[in-house]
C-alpha cells in the first residue's frame, strides 16, 4: 500500500469536516474520490496536502508515518497536487514555471538555456509539443493542467492528487489529460482523482471511495459499481431506478400548457454571444449546456445585466421586462448564482444572515430596513429548508465550506 | 519567429525613446554630441538608481513611497556626519546604506508579518525617513571635504569631449545589476512570482517572507545609493530635497514597461523610462522659450500611454488565452 490513511478526524468551529476516515492507495491505480459538496473531499485532500492539520488519526505514505505542515513538505514526502484553478504563474515562461525552485545555475545565476532544456525533459513523454519560452498564460488551460502534472510528478513523484482537474476542459483535453493519467498510472504512481463528472469516474479510475458528511461511506473496485449504486452512496437514500432514468422530454405535452414566464428575444452583445431566443415557463430549470467558450456563463450574465444586452428584448405576461443591470435585473425578480462564488457571490466576511437577506433589503431600499427579529427568521427558515451546514445565522459565509457558500447565495434570491 | 507580448511595452519604450531623440536631434543637432548624453546620464544618475530598486518592489507588485524621503535622509545624514565628525565619507557611505537596507527590510517584514498594505507600510516610512532627516538639520549642509570634492570631479572623457562622470557610471552599474538581479537569480524569479499570485507563489515554494524582506531591502539600499549620489551631484544635504521623487521613479518605471501590477516588465526598460524623462528636460533647456512645467505635462501624457498600452496589451493576451 502506497498510502494509508488511518480514521483522520478534522473539525471546524461547528463542523466535524471530516470523522474517522480511512483512505488507502495502491502504487498504480487511480482512485477516484468522490462526495456532494461539503461531503469532505477538500477537507481530507487539505488533510493530505498539509494544508490543514489533521485533528486525530494517521497518513502512512510507503510504512512511514506522515504529518505534513506545508504544502512544500508534502510536496518533498512525495504528494504533489494539481488543482482545478491551476496553480501556476501565468506571467512566467513555462521552463520557469516547470523548473521554479530548481532553476540550473551557472556561476551562480539561472541559466537560461540549461533551464529551457530542463523543461523539455520534464515534458517529454506527454505528449505535448509546445515551445518552453512561451510565456504560461498564453498556452490553454488543458496544456497548462499537463504542465502543473509535470510539474508535480517531477517534484513528488509518489502520490498525485488531481483536484477537479477536468472541470474547465473540452472532451477533446480531456482525453489529452487521461492519456497523461494512464501513463503515469503505469509509471506506478498512486493518483487521487476527484471529480464530479461520473462518466469520467467510470472511464479513468480503478476503485472508489465516497464520502458523505465527512464520514466514508464506501470504497468499492469502479468495475464492479454500477451508476445507480455509486449516486445512492453519494446522496445516502435509495433511488427509484425507473423514475431518474426515464428521459423528461422538454418539449413534453406540458410544455405548451404551461404558462409561460419569460420570453428572451434575439437577446446578444457583439463579441460576447450571438442573438438568442429563451423561453422560460413556470416551473421550469433549463439547462444551458455547451463546451467551455461555448458562452454559457456569457449568456447568463446577459439575463441578469451583468453584461448589458446590446440587441434584443425581453418580455413577460405584461409586456417589456427591463434587465439592462443587474439593479434592473433583480427589480424584475431575476436572481443570480454566479459561477465565481468567491469573489462575485458571496460577500465573505458578512455573516450566513447578512448574505440572506442581502437582495431582499436591495430590492426594499435601504430606507425600509428588514427588522432584526424577521432577518432572523428568514435565516433560520433557509438555513433548514437548504440544509446550510453552519453552526449559527451568524457565522461569516467565508468560514463555510464550499457547496454551503452556493447555497447561501441561493437561499439570498429565494428570500 | 514571433516577438513575445511581454517586451511589446519594453520595445515601446525604447522605441518612443529613439524617436523623441530624432526629432531632438533634427531640431538641435548638437543633442547628439556625447556632451548631452553625458549630462542626460548625470543628471538623472540619481532617479535612475532609485527607479531600480523601484522597479523590483513593483514586479513584485508592491509598492514602495518612502525612497524620495530616505534620498533626502541620506543626504543630510552624509552632510552632518561628515560635518561633525572626522570618519572617512567612505565609512559614512557603508553606516549610511547599513541604515537604509535595514530600513527597508524592516517595511518589508512589517508588510509581510502582519500583512499591512506596502503603500501604507512605505507611506508611514515616507514620513519617519523626512521626520528623521529634519531630526538632523533644518538647514542646507554644504558638504566640503577633499575626498567627496574628487568624487565630485570623476569622470571618464568619452570621443566627442562629453564627460561621463562617475555617478553616472554608479548608475549604469546599478542598472545592470538589477537586470541581472530581477532576471538571472532565483530571488528575482521570486520576485517576479510575488508579481504574479502571492497564493500561487508560496505553493510554488517560494519563501514568501524572506523575499519580502529581501524586495524591500534592495529599494532601502538603492534608495541609499541613490542619496549618495544625490548629495554627490548636489555638493550638499537638504531635508527638503527630492519631494516627489518617489512618484517620478514610479512614473519612469512604468514609462519603462513595468506593468504597475506587477509579474512582468525588465529592469532595463526602466533606464529608458529615466532617459526619455531626462530628454524631455534637456529638450526644454535647448528651446529656452518653453517654461518647464512642460516636463510634467509630457510625463503626464507619456504615463497616460503607457498604461492605456498595457491595458490593452492585457486585453490582447486574455482574448487569446
Amino acid at each position: 500500500m502506497l498510502l494509508s490513511v488511518r480514521s483522520l478526524s478534522k473539525s471546524f468551529p461547528g463542523t466535524k469536516a471530516l470523522d474517522d476516515v480511512d483512505f488507502t492507495l495502491r502504487a498504480g491505480e487511480v482512485h477516484a474520490l468522490l462526495g456532494e459538496n461539503g461531503a469532505g473531499k477538500s477537507t481530507l485532500i487539505k488533510c493530505l496536502t498539509g494544508a490543514y492539520r489533521r485533528d486525530a488519526g494517521e497518513i502512512v505514505l510507503d510504512g512511514a508515518p506522515i504529518s505534513p505542515a506545508s504544502t512544500s513538505e508534502a510536496q518533498a514526502l512525495g504528494i504533489g497536487t494539481v488543482y482545478q484553478e491551476v496553480n501556476l504563474l501565468p506571467n512566467l515562461t513555462v521552463a520557469q514555471n516547470l523548473t521554479f525552485g530548481r532553476e540550473p545555475r551557472r556561476f551562480g545565476l539561472v541559466d537560461g538555456r540549461a533551464q529551457r532544456r530542463m523543461a523539455q525533459e520534464m515534458l517529454s513523454g506527454y505528449g505535448l509539443d509546445i515551445d518552453v519560452g512561451r510565456d504560461l498564460g498564453t498556452c490553454s488551460v488543458a496544456v497548462r493542467q499537463i504542465v502543473a502534472i509535470a510539474r508535480a510528478v517531477a517534484l513528488s513523484g509518489k502520490v498525485l492528487i488531481l483536484d477537479e482537474p477536468t472541470a474547465s476542459l473540452d472532451a477533446a483535453e480531456v482525453r489529452l489529460l487521461f492519456d497523461v493519467v494512464r501513463d503515469l498510472r503505469a509509471k506506478g504512481l498512486g493518483i487521487v482523482f476527484v471529480s464530479h463528472f461520473l462518466d469520467q469516474v467510470f472511464d479513468l479510475t480503478d476503485r472508489v471511495t465516497v464520502l458523505r458528511n465527512g464520514r466514508r461511506v464506501a470504497t468499492e473496485v469502479t468495475a464492479d459499481l454500477d451508476r445507480l449504486r455509486l449516486i445512492e452512496h453519494m446522496l445516502g437514500h435509495e433511488l427509484d431506478a425507473g423514475k431518474s432514468d426515464a428521459p423528461r422530454d422538454p418539449a413534453g405535452a406540458d410544455a405548451d400548457t404551461r404558462t409561460e414566464l419569460l420570453r428572451f428575444r434575439e437577446l446578444g452583445r457583439r463579441g460576447v454571444v450571438e442573438p438568442f431566443d429563451l423561453t422560460v415557463h413556470r416551473g421550469e430549470v433549463i439547462g444551458l449546456a455547451g463546451l467551455l467558450g461555448a458562452g454559457r456563463t456569457e449568456s447568463a450574465e446577459l439575463m441578469f445585466g451583468v453584461r448589458t444586452p446590446q440587441t434584443g428584448r425581453t418580455t413577460d405576461a405584461h409586456g417589456p421586462v427591463s434587465h439592462a443591470t443587474p439593479r434592473e435585473a433583480i427589480a424584475a425578480g431575476f436572481g443570480f448564482a454566479p459561477e465565481d462564488r468567491k469573489t462575485d457571490g458571496i460577500v465573505a466576511d458578512l455573516s450566513v444572515r447578512e448574505n440572506i437577506v442581502l437582495a431582499l433589503q436591495a430590492r426594499r431600499g435601504w430606507t425600509r430596513p428588514i427588522p432584526r427579529a424577521e432577518q432572523e427568521r428568514l435565516a433560520a427558515d433557509y438555513i433548514r429548508r437548504l440544509d446550510i451546514r453552519t453552526s449559527d445565522a451568524e457565522k461569516a459565509v467565508g468560514d463555510l465550506s464550499g457547496g454551503n457558500q452556493q447555497k447561501v447565495v441561493l437561499a439570498r434570491w429565494l428570500a | 519567429m514571433s516577438v513575445n507580448p511581454r517586451l511589446y511595452p519594453l520595445l515601446a519604450t525604447i522605441g518612443i525613446f529613439c524617436v523623441a531623440y530624432a526629432i531632438c536631434w533634427m531640431q538641435f543637432p548638437a543633442m547628439l554630441s556625447t556632451r548631452v548624453v553625458g549630462n542626460l546620464l548625470t543628471d538623472n544618475a540619481y532617479l535612475g538608481i532609485v527607479a531600480v530598486g523601484m522597479t523590483i518592489v513593483i514586479l513584485s507588485g508592491g509598492i514602495d513611497l518612502s525612497v524620495g524621503s530616505v534620498i533626502a535622509f541620506s543626504g543630510v545624514f552624509i552632510a552632518v556626519l561628515l560635518r561633525d565628525t572626522a570618519l572617512h565619507p567612505l565609512v559614512v557611505f557603508a553606516l549610511l546604506l547599513g541604515v537604509t537596507t535595514a530600513f527597508g527590510a524592516a517595511m518589508g517584514w512589517i508588510i509581510h508579518a502582519f500583512g499591512v498594505p506596502a503603500f501604507i507600510v512605505t507611506l508611514a516610512g515616507m514620513f519617519l525617513a523626512r521626520g528623521a532627516a529634519y531630526m538632523l538639520t533644518i538647514d542646507s549642509v554644504p558638504i566640503a571635504h577633499p575626498f567627496f570634492e574628487a568624487l565630485q570631479s570623476a569622470y571618464w572623457l568619452m570621443p566627442g569631449k562629453g564627460r561621463l562622470t562617475l555617478i553616472a557610471v554608479v548608475m549604469l552599474l546599478a542598472v545592470a545589476a538589477g537586470a541581472v538581479l530581477a532576471h538571472r537569480t532565483r530571488f528575482g524569479a521570486g520576485v517576479f512570482a510575488l508579481g504574479g499570485g502571492v497564493q500561487t507563489a508560496r505553493l510554488m515554494g517560494v519563501r514568501v517572507g524572506a523575499t519580502t524582506v529581501g524586495i524591500y531591502a534592495v529599494s532601502g539600499f538603492t534608495a541609499g545609493l541613490s542619496g549618495i549620489v544625490f548629495s554627490i551631484y548636489t555638493g550638499s544635504g537638504y531635508p527638503l530635497a527630492t519631494v516627489g521623487t518617489e512618484l517620478t521613479a514610479i512614473a519612469a518605471v512604468v514609462i519603462g514597461g513595468t506593468i504597475l501590477t506587477g509579474g512582468a516588465g525588465y529592469v532595463a526598460g526602466t533606464l529608458f523610462g529615466v532617459l526619455i524623462m531626462g530628454l524631455i528636460q534637456t529638450y526644454i533647456v535647448f528651446d529656452g522659450s518653453l517654461s518647464s512645467w512642460w516636463t510634467k505635462i509630457v510625463i503626464g501624457l507619456l504615463l497616460l500611454l503607457f498604461i492605456l498600452l498595457q491595458k490593452g496589451l492585457l486585453r490582447l493576451t486574455a482574448a487569446r488565452a
